[in-house]
């Protein structure tokens, strides 16, 4: 049997971190209902490189993994043949990560005043729960690769923690074409071309674990459509230079987050990205880009019985997010990422009309009763106009993300996301939540107030590898979350006002792919 | 007591006497190696320092898995790797290089080892590191020299002088064929280029590892570069440590570009020297002259 022999650079490294490790003994994360993508071990294996060659901390890409996936999946050396001798290469890696995980928010919740009552509750009261406990995060399958030179493919089945099954990335991709690296195009549901990527974030916490940034949508607005973090199904072209200094992508896609069966309607959005890496010299090579993320979605179904049916989808409007990127190092030891978002949603879009059927990027469908019933979105039938005073929705959001990485195997990550609203769907905006009583996230024409749904988030990682080899993965992570949002909490009960929300998250896990 | 105490130091004495040849033929230790990383690397205007942070970092995170805590070439990937198909990680300590610009047998200069970095190797496992820095690179640079002791004692070799590349013509191409047939490339890269030579089977590297010789004809990229100059360059200082000889001695250098040009007409990428080989409806040479 042949052992792969531990580095001894790694071994010094962990005698020195073995408190560390003890420190951060229960590991955990969770599970956010963003899927994530990941190491791949598999290739590693392959390729016969150690995570960190491709990996800031896997999942995270460096320079080096960034063009290995831009190439395809190709390192561009000949062992980019499907399989190649070594028996140890199985194209699949799996990812699961049993957690600690401590959550604590405040609801609304029933008082137990009245014992001997038929029920046994009648006021309420706003109050923090928090509750501990060990969980598991979904259990994600990685198969990548290539069928042949040049032709690769991805395919992530992944599930939630009860192990119900769902396709989260499936591509197939032609790189190189003609030779170039300027020509490759992939086809399917697949990440966007997006600098900083959510699904190689390190996250694992409800609000940590997705970028605020790239999901934000304001209160009660109708349009799911313009969130950059979650795959998107479509077709896309991707162009580098040789070196990967220079990229640039566009991407045709369904406006239907990524949700299959033709749910929506014949609506259709684009995405385009361009970046540039600059040599500078000590620093490292820094990046500097933009993105737009332009579409249409629809906002009313033909029904049937009152209820919407799935592919009708009329009525279509526009929306807008829009932004720079950059990613900047500062030695080997520091990185800071910065993503700005400025977001535009249709004045329909802002009275809630827009998804009608799925509640969200993946395939949950909860109106399908007649419309109007509650709890359901409404359905822009002709003849509709919009509430006076209505207008569009108009945000700007900032993701700061730095990491400090110790070596290889040690990283700290410092998330900080803010979201502005700037224009809300409803009037100019009151001063305060009082002088709007009763109006916050409906979708009545009552004024907001101009803060309701803004966002400050934070996230803090300490993540550790105890091993390094190019054969598998491990990490114990902990992560602390804080996030707040305006006017979004339980309603008071005594004043009838959404409060702010206000929660936190702690998590200890052992994140392990093979 | 005393008659003891010189017994017991002449036994000292023969086993340290005796362990010498040993001890230098076993590897070099991590302290003979750190003794040098003070060493230095000279690319364009740029300085690379071995003892710099970043090349310490970079060296642990990118290229110990192949090459080794020691650059020995022993990283813990090396097992998984079989020649002749995938070559072995290089061995930094031997201080021998296949790439260089210097005449075969001497040290190759920084800007080589610059260039295979950033260049990597096909049909090897090593990577193209074409995403760094060039700060980075040339920490690497000297990283990578820091392991042998050759960088210190020896200088590297004075670059070869290449001529300037004179016009292809006809003439060129069919003396090429000429020197190809008198100096016996085909031995070993096959009359066709296609690495089926008589001697191609049997072929080892220093290290007594079986490796194969050249295909011309699979559109496969030169491991030391793929232009004119880096193909005069390849057979002019050869490729150390490995059956590549140099054949400095052999070829003149002007007839070297003629070599070239006929090397050209065996590759698979089209290119203008294949057009005047198909006028001339050029054979293959002949084993048996
Ligand atoms: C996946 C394995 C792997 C990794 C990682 C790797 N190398 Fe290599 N390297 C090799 C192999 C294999 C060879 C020998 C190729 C051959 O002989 O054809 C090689 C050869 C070399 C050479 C010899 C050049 C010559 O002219 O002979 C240098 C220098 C080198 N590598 C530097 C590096 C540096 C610097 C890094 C990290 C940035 C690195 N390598 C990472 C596998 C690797
Ligand atoms: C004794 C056998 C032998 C002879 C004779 C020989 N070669 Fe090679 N050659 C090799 C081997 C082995 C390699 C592969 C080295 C490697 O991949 O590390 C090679 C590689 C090459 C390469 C590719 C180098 C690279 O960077 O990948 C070229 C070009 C080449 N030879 C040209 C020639 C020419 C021209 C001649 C005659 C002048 C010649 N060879 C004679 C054994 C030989």
């Amino acid at each position: 049997m042949r052992m792969p022999k531990q580095s001894r650079l790694c071994g010094i490294s962990l005698c020195f971190h073995s408190a560390l490790t003890t420190a951060l003994v229960l590991i955990f994360l969770v599970l956010s209902g963003s899927q994530r993508a990941n190491a791949l071990p598999a290739f590693a294996r392959k390729y016969g490189l150690r995570c960190s060659a491709c990996h800031e901390t896997w999942p995270i890409l460096n320079n080096f993994g960034l063009k290995f996936r831009d190439n395809g999946y190709q390192i561009m050396n000949d062992h980019d043949a499907p399989i190649w001798q070594n028996p140890g290469y199985w194209p699949v890696t799996f990812r699961i990560t049993p957690i600690w995980h401590r959550v604590s928010a405040v609801s609304d919740v029933d008082t137990y005043q009245n014992v001997g009552a038929t029920l046994p509750f009648g006021t309420t009261a706003l109050q923090r729960i928090t509750t501990t406990g060990f969980d598991l995060s979904g259990l994600d399958f990685h198969t990548g690769g290539t069928l042949e030179k040049n032709i690769s493919f991805y395919v992530l089945p992944s599930s939630d923690p009860t192990a119900a099954f769902h396709f989260e990335t499936v591509m197939g991709r032609f790189d190189n074409l003609f030779g170039s690296p300027w020509l490759n195009i992939k086809m399917g549901r697949f990440e966007l071309n997006n600098l900083l990527s959510e699904k190689r974030m390190v996250g694992l916490t409800g609000n940590g674990g997705i970028y605020q940034t790239y999901h934000f949508i304001p209160q009660a607005d109708g349009n799911i459509f313009g969130q950059m973090g979650d795959n998107q199904l479509g077709m896309e072209y991707v162009g580098h230079s040789y070196d990967d200094r220079t990229r640039i992508s566009a991407a045709l896609l369904s406006s239907a987050d990524g949700n299959v069966n033709l749910t929506f309607g014949n609506a259709y959005s684009g995405f385009f990205t361009f970046d540039q890496g600059v040599d500078m010299g000590k620093l490292g090579v820094d990046r500097l880009g933009f993105y737009a993320f332009v579409g249409q979605a629809s906002t009313y179904f033909r029904t049937s019985g009152g209820a919407p049916i799935a592919g009708s989808g009329l009525g279509n409007k526009g929306f807008s997010r829009v932004g720079f990127t950059g990613q900047f190092y500062f030695g080997p030891h520091f990185d800071v990422n910065v993503v700005t978002q400025h977001g535009n949603d249709n004045a329909w879009f802002g009275q809630g009309y827009g998804n009608a059927i799925a509640t969200d990027g993946n395939g949950g469908v909860t109106c399908t009763g007649p419309q109007l019933t509650p709890g359901c979105p409404p359905n822009n039938t002709p003849g509709t106009v919009l509430p006076a005073g209505a207008q569009a929705p108009i945000w700007n959001g900032v993701t700061v993300e730095s990491r400090y990485v110790y070596s290889p195997q040690l990283i700290f990550i410092a998330v900080y996301e803010a979201e502005r609203m700037s224009q809300q769907a409803n009037g100019a905006g009151c001063a305060t939540s009082l002088a709007c009583f009763g109006t916050n996230g409906t979708y009545t024409n009552g004024q907001s107030t101009s803060n309701l749904g803004n966002i400050n988030n934070y996230d803090f990682i300490i993540r550790y590898n105890p091993f390094m080899t190019n054969r598998a993965g491990m990490a114990l992570q902990s992560e602390f979350n804080i996030f707040h949002q305006i006017g979004t909490g339980a309603t008071s009960p005594i004043t009838g006002v959404n409060t702010n929300l206000n929660s936190s998250e702690l998590l200890l896990g052992l994140d392990f792919d093979f | 007591m005393r008659r003891n105490w010189m017994k017991w130091s002449l036994w000292v004495v023969a086993v340290v006497v005796l362990s010498l040849p040993v001890a230098s033929w076993a590897q070099l230790t991590t302290q003979d190696i750190a003794a040098r990383d003070n060493m230095e690397a000279h690319v364009g205007n740029l300085t690379g320092h071995a003892n710099s942070g970043q090349a310490k970092y970079d060296y642990r995170r990118y290229c110990v898995g192949c090459h080794g805590d020691l650059g020995d070439g022993n990283g813990e990937v090396a097992q998984w790797l079989d020649p002749p198909m995938w070559p072995k990680p290089r061995d930094f300590q031997l201080g021998i290089f296949k790439c260089r610009s210097t005449p075969t047998g001497t040290l190759p200069t920084d800007q080589d080892l610059y260039d295979a970095i950033s260049r990597g190797f096909d049909r090897s496992a090593m990577p193209i590191w074409n995403v760094f820095t060039k700060q980075q690179r040339v920490d690497l640079v000297a990283f990578v020299k820091h392991f042998s002791p050759r960088f210190v004692s020896e200088k590297p070799g004075t670059p070869i002088q290449i001529p300037p590349e004179p016009e292809v013509t006809a003439d060129r191409v069919k003396n090429g064929r000429e020197i190809f047939a008198r100096v016996q490339c085909w031995k070993c890269h096959g009359v066709t280029g296609q690495a089926n030579g008589p001697s191609a089977s049997t072929l080892q590297d220093d290290l007594g590892r079986p490796i194969a010789a050249f295909n011309f004809t699979e559109g496969a990229r030169p491991k030391c570069g793929s232009t004119d100059q880096d193909i005069y360059r390849i057979f002019m200082t050869g490729l150390d440590g490995t059956p590549m000889p140099s054949f400095a001695d052999n070829i003149k250098p002007d007839e070297a570009w003629d070599l070239v040009f006929y090397l050209r007409t065996l590759m698979a990428q089209p290119s203008k020297e294949k057009d005047i080989a198909r006028q001339l409806g050029l054979k293959p040479v002949s084993p048996n002259p």
